[in-house]
Formats: structure tokens, sequence, C-alpha cells
């Protein structure tokens, strides 16, 4: 293998952005036929290193080979032309249109010049579907299509114009866990046709059961490159992060003490009267974690919601340290002493065109010193902000870049920093992991579990069951609207767990 | 000072430069497809405002209306809404003013006008505030109430100034008593007659507060919150329906003023007028050359009031139809919204500049 020429060869990139180096002198080999594994935490580089190799930013210094050759590919239609395709991390597509007239779109065939010819594009396109098993229907509409068809329909478009190297930028992030085994069986079946792979993922287990070779990135430079047969998922979690890792995150047992929050019967419905929360009723006590573990819709954001005053509640109560909470106002929550890591960092956590260190202030800014006879003491905000970005490790430029430049780990640490210095009695984290790497789910726990140890209240709500066993105390199991069942989880597993959140079993103690 | 050096270098700056320059040039271009020769033309019309101390005089009252409508639409967009109700502002702005400016006698001009400007500002800020109001309590939206209440007020002006104000027999009000007037007449002798009047100073302080409100107070902070991004707003506890309608009402000041001081300083009196007399949609235009930013305000009803001001000369001195400015002015535009192709004309320069830093 090492003899042959690689049919994608990076030397050298570096690329720099204002304040921060992306890529450092990257050098990586793509061979025919393998699945290359890109691994690195948010922010280390890898999108901007494959936007270079697909002509959408151009490197400072360092050059691309393809096939032994010297290329400039200055736009991406120069990547196509050289028979690379990028599978993006947000979709490109069309949503009212079919699957087809996405596929075509920008080089649409035509008969005599003018009418577009659908039905051979059509032809060509259930070809390769058949061919690489995708079971694509290439008239159906992409709105009425899964995330996962839709991704689909991302890969085969890059074939329909004669992609021999594929780029998947995070492919399987936003996909189901049956969604994903079916992407490895496409990414095997690509290869076994001669095409090569160059994945992107921070997901040790996707890269130890698909990857060929893993090239490992930290903060822009190559940490090292390896053959995944000679690795293990701990090794590689260390060299991304740098530092050593544990999986299971290490915590005392809980010394639970009085209830901080108290929900009883708390109903809601919405507008066309469907009932949302039904007579939710659960505690969270002083130095305890409970985790809430349930299927995405069955009242996990309305209860938040409801905590943190953002949604008014129909009946039941909310207290808060004995006093009556419900359908107060966010700010009045807010100041009695509720923290709230939201489940959408960018519609609810941050304002993405304010600064870091506006974003830090967010919920105080109105407070002394961050305000001072009705102006803003930037002084005073900005000395907050600096302690913050440094104290939770934000990683950013300066605190004056716009929030939107940050990488998803990074923005979920500056919400993080925000919400555990207003020290709250009762922190409610709402997803705090989605989407971010090992490195920084770590960090998130530990923090989650440091709040515990100070005597805190946490309410946890997550979809990942690992998360909601390794992290919580106690677990809350929510069945439509409802509190269906408690357990430990140390009395529990994943299977028993999911049986519960399927609505067919109760659980150890009862709730009512 | 550094900071102010920067902004020059920045690349919206040269962008919005590129964009001017650009426009300029098409209607250069347009004007030799007609068989006008530009150079005459565009001399003509910077002799017209800068060749005495008239033109001058004039071309910034003409200025003053559009800082104070284009710094109502920025102010708005600032805070997320589209306020296309900037003429109608003005519209109830003239009439608040004329109202205390005619109906109230007896009073020593330093009090006098600076009531007559209060009301007109109330006046303007009350009727944005309506849109404001509709939009936080039902939901509807702004550009749709802003540009109904444009009419309302049209006719309700016209009501007022036929009902309580009317000299008989002609299509206006009489004139404001002499101690609501705020034009200055030792100046207005020394630039021959031009009207000039101390909104001109109030207009340029209007931007100052626009620019220290919106970034430097906490009101301004939760505007902008609201602006960018309700929701996060919402959640940070700030209260989004408030915020919507005190954002209409201090735009709708900001046009409220524009037409205050057009009858206070300018005419003296208020016309009935047969047609929507279009300050606030050049307030529109003014907000996009200044891209809502207070200062770029100033500089958008600069080169608005210097062109449109100049077409006359133009017209009078080289024969070219004044129209052709408004092709201009509509280029200009163009080009500052489409700021891809402004980018994309000015990439060699880029990248030679970048060449020169590496
Ligand atoms: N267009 C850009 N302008 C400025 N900084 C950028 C830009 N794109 C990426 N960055 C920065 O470069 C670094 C690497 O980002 P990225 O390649 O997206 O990381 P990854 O894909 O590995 O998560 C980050 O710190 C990011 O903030
Ligand atoms: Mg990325």
């Amino acid at each position: 293998m090492a003899a042959a020429t690689p049919v994608v060869e990076l030397k050298q990139i570096t690329k720099r952005f204002p304040g921060i180096v992306a890529n450092d002198s990257i050098s990586i080999q793509l061979q025919k036929g393998e699945i290359h594994a890109l691994l690195g935490e948010n922010g280390a580089g890898k999108s901007t290193l494959m936007n270079i190799l697909f002509g959408l930013y151009q490197p400072d210094e360092g050059h691309v080979e393809v096939n032994g050759q010297t290329v400039a590919i200055d736009t991406p239609n120069k990547a196509i032309e050289l028979g690379i395709g990028m599978v993006h991390q947000h979709f490109k597509l069309v949503q009212s249109f079919t699957v087809t007239e996405n596929i075509i779109l920008g080089m649409e065939p035509s008969k005599g010049g003018i009418q577009i010819d659908y039905k051979t594009a059509t032809k060509k396109v259930k070809e390769i579907s058949d061919q690489y098993g995708f079971h694509i229907d290439p008239n159906a509409k992409i709105e009425d299509i899964s995330v996962g068809m839709q991704q689909r329909v991302e890969i085969l478009k890059t074939l329909y114009r004669g992609a021999n190297i594929l780029i998947f930028d995070e492919p399987t992030a936003v996909l189901t866990p049956q969604e994903i085994s079916e992407l490895i069986e496409i990414m095997r079946k690509l290869v076994a046709e001669g095409k090569s792979i160059i994945l992107i993922t921070h997901k040790l287990k996707e890269i130890m059961s698909v990857s060929d070779t893993v090239t490992i990135i930290r903060r822009g430079k190559v940490v090292d490159t390896v053959k995944t047969s000679e690795t293990s998922p701990l090794v590689l979690a260390e060299k991304m992060v740098g530092r050593n890792v544990s999986f299971k995150v290490d915590k005392k047992p809980a010394e639970p003490g009085e209830t901080v929050i108290e929900v009883k019967d708390v109903s809601l419905k919405n507008k066309e009267g469907i009932s949302l929360l039904n007579e939710m009723s659960f505690n969270v006590r002083r130095g305890e974690i409970v985790g809430v573990a349930g299927v995405d819709g069955n009242g996990q954001t309305q209860i938040i919601e409801a905590l943190s005053g953002l949604r008014k509640i129909d009946s039941g109560s909310i207290k808060l340290s004995g006093k009556e909470i419900a359908n107060h106002t966010p700010r009045q929550i807010s100041e009695s002493g509720v923290g709230h890591i939201p489940e959408d960092r960018h519609k609810h956590g941050l304002v993405l065109d304010f600064s870091v260190s506006e974003n830090m202030v967010l919920e105080s800014y109105y407070k002394k010193p961050y305000t001072q006879r009705g102006f803003l003491n930037f002084r005073a905000i900005n000395e907050l902000a600096t302690r913050l970005v440094k104290s939770f490790d934000v990683r950013t430029p300066s605190i004056q870049t716009k929030a939107r430049s940050l990488s998803g780990g990074n923005q979920q640490k500056a919400i993080i920093a925000r919400e555990i210095n207003k020290n709250p009695d009762f922190l409610i984290a709402a997803q705090p992991t989605r989407g971010l790497d090992v490195g920084a789910i770590e960090f998130v726990q530990t923090q989650l579990i440091q709040q515990r140890d100070q005597g805190k209240a946490v309410l946890l709500v997550s979809f990942e069951l690992d998360e909601i066993l390794n992290v919580s105390d106690r677990i809350i199991v929510v069945y439509e609207g409802k509190v269906i069942g408690e357990v430990r989880p140390e009395e529990t597993n994943d299977q028993e767990l999911g049986l519960m959140m399927a609505g067919s079993r109760q659980g150890g103690i009862a709730n009512e | 000072m550094n900071k102010f050096l920067k902004w020059f270098a920045s690349d919206s700056f040269i962008v919005s430069l590129a964009a001017i320059v650009m426009g300029l040039l098409l209607g250069a271009i347009v004007m030799m497809i007609g068989g006008y020769n530009p150079i005459t033309a565009y001399g003509a019309l910077l002799s017209k405002v800068f060749g005495d101390w008239y033109g001058f005089g004039e071309a910034l009252r003409e200025m003053t209306p559009l800082v104070l409508t284009g710094l109502a639409v920025a102010f708005a967009f600032r805070a997320g809404m589209f306020n296309i109700g900037a003429e109608g502002q003005v519209l109830m702005g003239m009439t608040g003013a004329s109202l205390v400016g005619i109906k109230i006698t007896g009073l020593p001009a330093l009090i006098h006008a600076p009531l007559a400007i209060i009301a007109g500002a109330l006046f303007g800020g009350l009727w944005a505030a309506l849109a404001g109001y509709i939009k936080a309590k039902r939901g509807v939206n702004e550009v749709i109430t802003t540009i109904m209440l444009n009419w309302t007020a049209l006719f309700l002006c016209n009501y007022i100034v036929r009902t309580f104000l009317l000299v008989p027999g002609n299509q206006r009000s009489v004139d404001i008593q002499p101690s609501a007037s705020i034009s200055i007449e030792w100046l207005s002798q020394m630039m021959g007659n031009a009207r000039v009047h101390w909104g001109i100073l109030l207009a340029l302080l209007a931007s100052t507060f626009f620019y220290y409100f919106l970034w430097k107070t906490k009101q301004g902070f939760e505007l902008r919150a609201v602006g960018s991004n309700p929701e996060a707003a919402r959640y940070a506890g700030i209260n989004v329906n408030k915020n919507i309608v005190k954002a209409m009402f201090i735009s709708g000041v900001f046009a409220g003023l524009a037409g205050a001081f057009e009858t206070l300083g300018v005419f003296h009196y208020q016309s009935v007028y047969a047609s929507l007399p279009g300050y606030g949609f050049n307030g529109i235009a003014v907000a996009l050359l200044g891209m809502t930013h207070p200062f770029g305000v100033l500089a958008g009803a600069g080169l608005f009031g210097t062109l449109t001001y100049g077409s006359a000369g133009m017209s009078f001195e080289a024969g070219v139809p004044p129209e052709i400015i408004q092709i201009v002015i509509g280029s200009i535009i163009f080009f500052i919204a489409a700021q891809g192709i402004v980018r994309f004309i000015l990439k060699p320069v880029y990248k030679r500049k970048k060449e020169k830093v590496l």
C-alpha cells in the first residue's frame, strides 16, 4: 500500500483566521479504497482543512496533490472536476424540490438545449441508488423524507457528479442509531467500489468500526496518524484531547439534603387542547442530580420551559425552596435562584451576533456593577468575561469575538460558565452535551457533578442514555407528559430504561 | 483615534465607498448614453451645493429630515423591525408641532419652541408606538400596520389642519407664532436667506444619542438582544413586548422630530398634503446607505441630500434631467445591498492588499 501514489495528498497546509491558526502545516495522505478518519475536538480545524480540499477556502501555505499532480483547487467546481465530493455538516438541499431535481441542480441535462431531460436524470439517479443500496425514491420531495434519506441525497449528488473521493463532515451527528449503521454499510459499499473516503467525526465508536486509518488533529496540528487496527478508543481519545480521559465520570455517592424544587401535578395543554404535561410530579433535592429519561416529545421541553418561566402552566404548582414560582416571569425565576442551560443553544442560549463578553452578562447586564446609572460598565463586563473564559476554558480569539464564530463546544462552555457563575440553587441542564466531543462532554459532566457536590440541585434532561446512567443519582422516566417511574442508575440498565421509556413497564419505586 | 482609523480601513467602509463610486459611474454612463457630459453635470451638481453659502445652507436643510428619518428606520431595524411608517410619523410630528406652535400663545421663545418640538416628537413617537403595540399584543407584522398608519396619518393630519388651523381658501395652515420658530435668523441672513435652523444641530445630536443609547446603555442592550434574537432575549428575562413598543416609540420620535423641524424651522406653517410627501421613504434609502449605523446614516443623508439638492443645479446648468440622480441613488443602494457584486469587483484590490501584508 505504501508504495502506491495516494489519491489525495495534502502537503503542509496552513490556514490562518484572525487570531487563530486553524490549520498548522497539516499533511495527510488518502490512499485509494480506504476510509481515512479525521478525529479532533470541536474547533480543531477539521472542517477548515476539508473546506480547503473542496475549494471553499484557499490555504495560506502548502498545496494539494491529486493522483500525484499538484492542483490548485480555487472553487468547488474545480474540486468536483477533480472527482472530489463533499457531504456537508449542514445539508444544502431545496426543500420543495424532488430528489432528482436537487441532484441535477446546477448541471441540468437538457433536451435540445431548452427543456430539462428529467427522464434520463431520473433513470441515472435510480441506477446509482440501486448500485449502492440507497433505497431512494427519485421523485420524492425533500421535505417529505427523513434526515437520513436527505443525507443520502447529498451523497448521491456527489456520485452523480462523478466523485471518486468523498468527504463526509460529521455525517452521523444528525442521525439515529439505525441510520448510522445504514450509513456505515453505504460507506463500506462505496470503498468496495473503489471510492476513497475522508470521514470527519469525533465519535470513537464509528471510527473503530469503519475506518482504516485515523489522523488525529488537535488545535490545528496533526498529533498522529495510525492504523485503526493498531489502536484503541482510549488511546485515540487521549491523543485527541491531549490528556488522560476516562469514559466513566468519577463521582462520590450523592448526599441529598432538603428539597429544593418541588413539581406537583403540573399540567399544560397546547393551543389545540392536546395535553403536553399531565399532572407531572417530581422533586429535586440539594446535592443530587436527577436525570430525566424519555423519548423526545414526552414533555421534557415543556417542563423545562415551565420551570424557567418561558411557558405558563394550566394547573399544579412549582415550589422553589418552599416558595411558589409557577407562572412567574423568566427574570423573577432567574433571580430567585434558577440557572438554565437551554436545550437549543443557538435559539435560547446565546445571541449569536453579540460578543462573548456581552453573552456572559445576557441575564445579569442590568445589575450592578455591569450597569451603573443606566450605562453599561464595560470594564466590569469584560473583567467578568475574561475571568469566565479563563476558568471555563472557552477557546475564543478574544472576548470581543462574536459568539457565532465559536465552535459548538465553546459556545456551550460559555453558556455553562454564565449559568454556573449565577450560583443558582437549582440548575437545569437540558441536553448539555449534545454535539460535543469527548473532551467537552467530560468537562460538562464534571461541572454538573461539581455543582451537585457544592449542594446545588441539578436536573439533567438528556436523550443520551449513557449520560443519564453515568451522571444521575436518581432517574425519573417521563412518558406522555407524566412521570411513569423512578429508578436508581446502579439498579438498572439501558434495556430496562428503554422499555420504561416506551411506556411499557412501571419502574421500581412507584411515583404516585 | 486608533479606533477611528480602523473604522476607515474596515471592510464595510471600503465596500460602501466602492458602492458609491460605482453608482456615480453608472450614472455617468447613463448620462453619456443620453448624450450629456457627466463631468459638467457632476460639476454643476457640486457647485450648486458647495458653490455658495445659500446652496450649502439649503443642502443642510434638505439633509436634516433625511438624517432623522434615516435614524428612525435604522433604530427600528436594530431592534428587529422594519419601520415603513416614518412617513406617517413625520406628518404626525408636523401636526403636533403646528398645534402647539399655532394655538399656544404668549410664551417666551425659550419655552414655546422646545414645547412645540416635544409635541412633534411625542406625536411621532406615539404614532409609531401604536404599530409596536399592535405587534406586541396581536402579533401583527409592523410592515403592514406602519404602511396603513401612513395613510391614516395623512388624512388625520389634513383633517386637523383643515378643521383647526386653516387659512381660509388656502390649502395650508396659518403661520406658527414667531416664538415657536427655530430658524436661526442671523445665520440665515449670513447665508443668503438659506432656511437654516436649530434642527440641523439637533439632528446631529440625535445620531449621537442613537449611538450611545443603543451601544452603551442597559436599555440599548435589551433592544439589541431583542432585535438580534428575541427567543434568547426572552430566555434572559428581557420583556420582549415592552421593548418592541419602546423601540417603535423611539424610532417614531426621530421621525416626529423631522416633521417638527420642517414646520418650525423651514416652512413655519403646515400644508394640506395631496399625497404622502416621501420623507419616510427616503429615510429607508438613507438607512440602507448608512448600513443602519447612526454615523453611517449621517453620511448617507449627506450623500443623499447632496445628490438630490444638487440635481436641481445639474438640470439648470448642464441640462441633465434631475431624474438621472434617482438612477444614481438607486444604483448606489443596489450596490450596497448587493455587496457580493462589489466584493467581486474589489477582489483584485483585496488580493494585492493581502500580499502586501504577508
Ligand atoms: N471563516 C472563519 N473565520 C474565522 N475563524 C474561523 C472560520 N472558520 C473556522 N474558524 C475557526 O477556526 C477553528 C477551526 O474551526 P473548524 O475547522 O470549523 O473546526 P472543526 O471542524 O474541527 O470543529 C475554530 O477555532 C474556528 O472558530
Ligand atoms: Mg466542523
